[in-house]
């Protein structure tokens, strides 16, 4: 009976913390949307997580592309099909690749330190301040944070995508013996508008679940200097699971068909 | 005292799981009027003040503030009534992203609307009247000393010049010199402003400088409330054991000997 119980206690906990993040994400959205904005704040978030970002973002998908060009060809070669390397590299990286480790390592980035910000704020009674001083502290913290996220993300993706090819280019021309030109032109021709977009919307999902994770738990944080870590804990690993969960539902969503 | 009270607090209760904070808190403040609020560590008169600012939701009890009970508005009403208070928080609060001016400049510039310009005149001339440089407003709170920090608190609190202020432990850790300071500064602030104030502290020297009524909270209510001059004569065991330090008393501290 004691096994039973755990397991519905932790249902019921799952289901009570999708409630409150739940009601916090669609606070937080209306308030992004709904003018006044501060512009200021969303200047500083989007300088933090879109250019303090690219040098981690760029150097992965870097890596990444090069070593799936590799690792492609290892596979590849055995059959014969080393001309499909550029394409696969392409693909892999712009639908999924891109996405996922940006999203990843922003998780890691951003939304650690947006979790330690507002959850200091929470613990030092900044955030009740904030109220105190006729200001919303959801439209002051979370909305700028959400918004910065959602647009910026898309962003780095795109440096991603480039850089990721790249990375697979200089591989296969380098390593591989590839001729430059025919590499390219094999890159784009069977690269479709769809590819591209599918990453860039599940980019801006990702954004979204970073800066929503890292402001949730920040601002449920209590306790001081303990649950400030424990905050920021929570969010990089609530964020990259929910971002590898969504990853599939939206690939789903956008190719099941095809 | 015929007229209605700015402040009346009737049977607040708050509990936080099993723990009973507040057990039926009335009382009655004056427009106009310096009420200070005494009582020992964790007897909740932190607590109280949150719920009188609308931080923390009460579980019953009403706290009508000129005729409106904010325990009934909605979050647009609550805000709204925020509008008329200044607060001084236990431990300063300072938004330590901002530099000391727009801390104290905050409740203009988001809350009113006024220029940055205009508020950081504003600002400057709070902080010179308790007694701050220019210097200073430009360096951020971390960089402070306590009893700067406080200063600055202060400044920000009465910035808006609201119509009621709360003091929450103002001189709890500053050295006796810098505490009386503090008192001559609230003293002066609520001369000129004409404001309401509630001043939480367990310090006499500064309850009996600050204070026109005094209220001794224990055990979740408020047992004795009278004119300050009264204090030395309240007939009351539990006040006069608080305000004559002693350990022993009706007021028992569990500890067990060594
Ligand atoms: N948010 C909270 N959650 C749980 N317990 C709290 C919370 N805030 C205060 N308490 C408890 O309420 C009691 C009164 O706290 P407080 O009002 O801060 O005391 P003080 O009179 O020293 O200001 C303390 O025992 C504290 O542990
Ligand atoms: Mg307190």
């Amino acid at each position: 009976m004691g096994f039973l119980a755990a397991i519905g206690r932790a249902v019921l906990h799952l289901l009570e913390t999708t409630g409150s993040v739940s009601l916090f994400a669609g606070q937080a959205l209306a308030l992004s949307l709904r003018p006044p904005w501060h512009w200021r704040l969303i200047a500083r978030q989007m300088m933090d997580i879109g250019y303090y970002s690219l040098p981690v973002v760029g150097m992965t998908a870097l890596f990444t592309g090069m070593v799936l060009a590799l690792q492609s060809y290892t596979g590849f070669s055995r059959f014969a099909a080393d001309s499909a390397i550029p394409t696969v590299v392409v693909i892999s990286i712009t639908r999924e690749l891109g996405p996922v480790i940006a999203g990843l390592m922003v998780a890691g980035r951003i939304g650690a330190s947006m979790a330690a910000e507002i959850g200091t704020m929470r613990v030092t009674e900044q955030i009740d301040a904030l109220s105190t001083l006729a200001t919303n502290p959801m439209k002051y913290l979370v909305a700028p944070r959400l918004l910065a996220g959602m647009t910026m993300l898309p962003l780095l993706v795109l440096v991603a995508d480039v850089i990721g090819v790249f990375g697979g280019y200089v591989v296969s021309v380098h390593k591989l013996g590839f001729n430059p030109a025919s590499y390219l032109k094999r890159t784009f021709d069977y690269l479709q508008v769809m590819d591209v977009v599918s990453g860039l919307v599940k980019a801006s999902v990702f954004g979204f679940l970073i800066a929503l994770m890292g402001c949730y738990h920040g601002y449920r944080s209590r306790g001081g200097a303990q649950g400030v870590g424990t905050a920021t804990t929570q969010a990089v690993v609530t964020a990259s699971i929910l971002i590898l969960l969504s990853n599939y539902l939206i690939t789903e969503l956008f190719f099941s068909r095809q | 005292m015929t007229a209605a009270p700015k402040i009346q607090v009737r049977g607040l209760s708050k509990r936080f799981g099993p723990k009973v904070v507040l057990d039926g808190v009335d009382l009655d403040i004056a427009q106009g009027e310096s009420l200070v609020v005494i009582g020992g560590s964790g007897s909740g008169k932190s607590v109280m003040i949150k719920c009188i600012l609308g931080l923390i939701a009460p579980d019953s009890g009403s706290i009508v503030i000129d005729g409106e009970d904010i325990t009934k508005l909605d979050r647009r009403g609550r805000e709204r009534v925020m509008g008329k208070f200044g607060m001084l928080f236990q431990g300063g609060a300072l938004f330590d992203s901002l530099p000391v001016w727009e801390n104290v400049a905050f409740g203009l510039i988001q809350g009113r609307g006024v220029s940055r310009g205009e508020a950081k005149a504003v600002a400057l001339h709070k902080l010179a009247a308790v007694g701050l440089s220019e210097q200073v407003g430009n360096l951020h709170p971390s960089e402070l000393s306590g009893g700067m920090q406080k200063r600055v608190a202060l400044a920000r609190a009465i910035a808006t010049e609201p119509e009621i202020i709360l003091f929450d432990e103002p001189t709890t850790g500053l050295d006796p010199i810098m505490a009386d300071v503090i008192n001559n500064l609230i003293v002066d602030c609520v001369h000129e402003l004409g404001a309401t104030t509630i001043t939480i502290t367990h310090d006499m020297h500064s309850a009996r400088k600050i204070a026109t009524r005094v209220a001794m909270i224990y055990g979740g209510r408020i047992i004795w409330n009278g004119p300050a001059s009264a204090i030395d004569s309240s007939g009351n065991a539990y006040v006069d054991q608080f305000v004559n330090g002693h350990a022993e008393g009706p007021i028992k501290m569990e500890v067990r000997p060594l």
